[in-house]
């Protein structure tokens, strides 16, 4: 185990930002720390780093207690959502500031600060822009000076706070892509702070979901998402639509209409609520048993078609279907909606 | 961008009147009574040496208010503490306070039976009524002004920048020196240049204090008070004229040096 992070609560005054939470990383591994903000995400990763101190609990990097030691000793590469670039100097005086902030006795020769400067920007693909100022840069340029800037002082771990959060989607994904592979290529312990699930589910070996500064569940993508270990989880790790059930012999019976229930969860008989994702419904035109709805409008625009729905009984839901079934719906015709498997929690 | 013409000539009409007509009556004056008289009263030690006081000590307060301004400006920005607000606004009371006020209240305190004169008086060191009250009045009447223009700067400035450097191994020191200062210089030299202006051309508390002893502790704008009684309106017109040209000069230079310093790291 390469870091320990143990029982660690931090308040603002009367607000409980982190309550005892523990969190362990390999070595090499990429973690994402997800959740919505106010989760309390971005102060564990401070008090990490030492921006942030920790009323209570330690943090333990193969045997040195990191809390212990003052931000600057604590060789830990952060980047920051707004880059914090130093504005007056150039992107390879940026880089070469860790390397230059070191002791005098400790302190590479010029040359060699160069030398490693070159070829910081190699990696972060910015080869020949060492002299232009991060006003000069674009913001995937500049976050990438910034991430540049954190390895040059060969850190043991490195943490990145919404790396991606001020940059346009399309920006975000080409970077999320390209810090991957730079994460396989150094096989430094990384750890990100995202409130974006795609981000963390495609990124991170492991994710760490936190709420209300708790751990909600920490897993595999694949774990969160197939197997959520609640209705918070499920909500958070994509869309979906809450409905009304009774149980009855493990059972979800919805609108007249039983439904497999999946997932290991046992709930006794009587009423509770059913999750599924938009994309797990069937939708029969005519009469059958389900939620009785009315087309409000198809949008055949994107990868799946959004079918917007108006129920009968009030209020709306919005399913996605494939194109081809999309195509024999119409707005105001009249169908049936049923979900084809749920999960379910207790009634909230 | 429309509406350039009006409003480029609504400017110059507003500065004709209230700048270059004012500034263009004082060049044109003191030729009357003809170059000798004019090089004259400029040639003159007495004026020589007022000027020499009044940029002189007008330079060192500006220097002095710029190092101490600057702390007071980050205690205002960065620490959260009772009475800040009433701190912060105490340190405009120099730009409200009649200056002769200043003048008289600084003189009682500063004379050598003052509280803080009376220090000094032992040792044989005199403040009020020497160079020294000079100063001392130019450093309260610029005061204001270096705290003014780096505070909007130290509040824009990102703590995340500095945290940045902390994480990278900086020390307090090297960040300040490498991360903050660079950052406020701009602000600082526009204060400096300010408070530096506001000195030189400052006659009201200094008068009260200085003493006035000719060729010792009498500033330039005195000066030209003095040749104005004696009706010398030429004379008084020169000495003006010497103080608006070595002033316009050294703003100038400042103005360069503060756009030059601005501009780096700027697309």
């Amino acid at each position: 185990m390469s870091l320990a992070i143990s029982d660690i609560s931090k308040s603002y005054g009367r607000f409980p930002a982190l309550k005892t939470v523990s969190l362990f990383a390999e070595d090499g591994e990429f973690l994402a720390l997800l959740g919505p903000s106010g989760s309390g995400k971005t102060t564990l990763l401070r008090v990490i780093a030492g921006l942030e101190t920790a009323d209570a609990g330690s943090v333990q990097f193969r045997d040195e207690n990191l809390l212990a030691k003052p931000v600057r000793e604590r060789g830990i590469g952060f980047v920051f959502q707004h880059y914090a670039l130093f504005r007056h100097m150039t992107a390879a005086q940026n880089i070469a500031f860790g390397m230059r902030s070191k002791p005098r006795r400790e302190r590479a020769p010029e040359a060699q600060i160069k030398a490693k400067v070159e070829e910081l920007l190699a990696l972060v693909q910015l080869d020949g822009l060492g002299k232009r100022y991060p006003s000069q840069l674009s913001g995937g340029q500049r976050q990438r000076v910034a991430l540049a800037r954190a390895l040059a002082i060969e850190p043991k771990i490195l943490l990145l706070d919404e790396p991606f959060g001020a940059l346009d989607a399309k920006v975000r994904r080409e970077l999320r892509r390209w810090l991957r592979d730079l994460h396989e290529r150094t096989g430094l312990t990384t750890i990100f702070v995202t409130h974006d699930q795609e981000e963390a589910l495609e990124l991170a070996d492991r994710v760490a979901l936190l709420k209300d500064g708790a751990l909600e569940q920490v897993g595999t993508p694949e774990e969160l998402y197939h197997e959520p270990a609640s209705a918070f989880v499920f909500d958070f790790l994509g869309d979906s639509i809450k409905m009304p059930c009774t149980i009855e012999g493990g059972i979800a019976i919805i609108a007249g209409a039983g439904v497999p229930i999946v997932g290991n969860r046992v709930l006794e008989n009587g009423l509770a609520t059913a999750f599924a994702r938009p994309d797990a419904f069937t939708i029969t035109t005519g009469d059958a048993p389900g939620i009785a709805a009315r087309v409000r409008n198809v949008l055949l625009a994107g990868p799946d078609a959004r079918i917007d729905c108006g129920l009968e009984g009030g209020g709306a839901l919005e399913v996605r279907l494939d194109h081809e079934q999309a195509a024999k719906l119409s707005p105001r015709d009249k169908i049936t909606l049923l979900p084809r498997t749920v999960r379910v929690w207790p009634a909230s | 961008m429309p509406g350039f013409w009006p409003a480029l000539g609504f400017t110059l009409v507003y500065l004709s009147f209230f700048l270059f007509l004012p500034l263009a009556a004082l060049a044109l004056r003191p030729w009357e009574a003809g170059l000798d008289h004019v090089w004259g009263v400029i040639s003159h030690p007495r004026t020589v040496a007022a000027l020499k006081l009044s940029f002189g000590a007008a330079f060192v307060a500006a220097c002095i208010n710029a190092v101490f301004g600057t702390i007071v400006a980050w205690v205002l920005v960065r620490y959260e503490f009772p009475g800040r607000r009433l701190l912060d606004a105490f340190v405009d009371l120099p730009f409200a306070l009649p200056t002769a006020v200043a003048g008289i209240s600084l003189a009682a305190i500063y004379a050598p039976n003052g509280i803080i004169g009376s220090l000094f008086a032992p040792f044989d060191i005199q403040i009020a009524f020497t160079p020294f009250g000079v100063m001392i009045a130019l450093i309260f009447v610029g005061f204001p002004f270096v705290v003014r223009s780096i505070q909007p700067v130290l509040e824009d400035l990102e703590v995340e920048v500095e945290e940045a450097a902390a994480t990278l191994g900086a020390t307090r020191l090297r960040t300040i020196l490498t991360v903050v200062a660079p950052a406020i210089t701009p602000a600082l030299i526009a204060g400096f240049s300010l408070a530096f202006a506001r000195a030189v051309g400052e006659y009201g508390s200094v008068i009260f204090i200085a003493g006035n002893l000719p060729n010792v502790s009498e500033i330039a704008p005195l000066l030209i008070v003095i040749r104005l009684e004696e009706f010398d309106y030429a004379g008084a017109a020169a000495v003006g004229l010497v103080m608006l040209m070595v002033s316009l000069l050294i703003l100038l230079v400042l103005n360069v040096v503060q756009t030059r310093v601005a501009s780096r790291g700027r697309a």
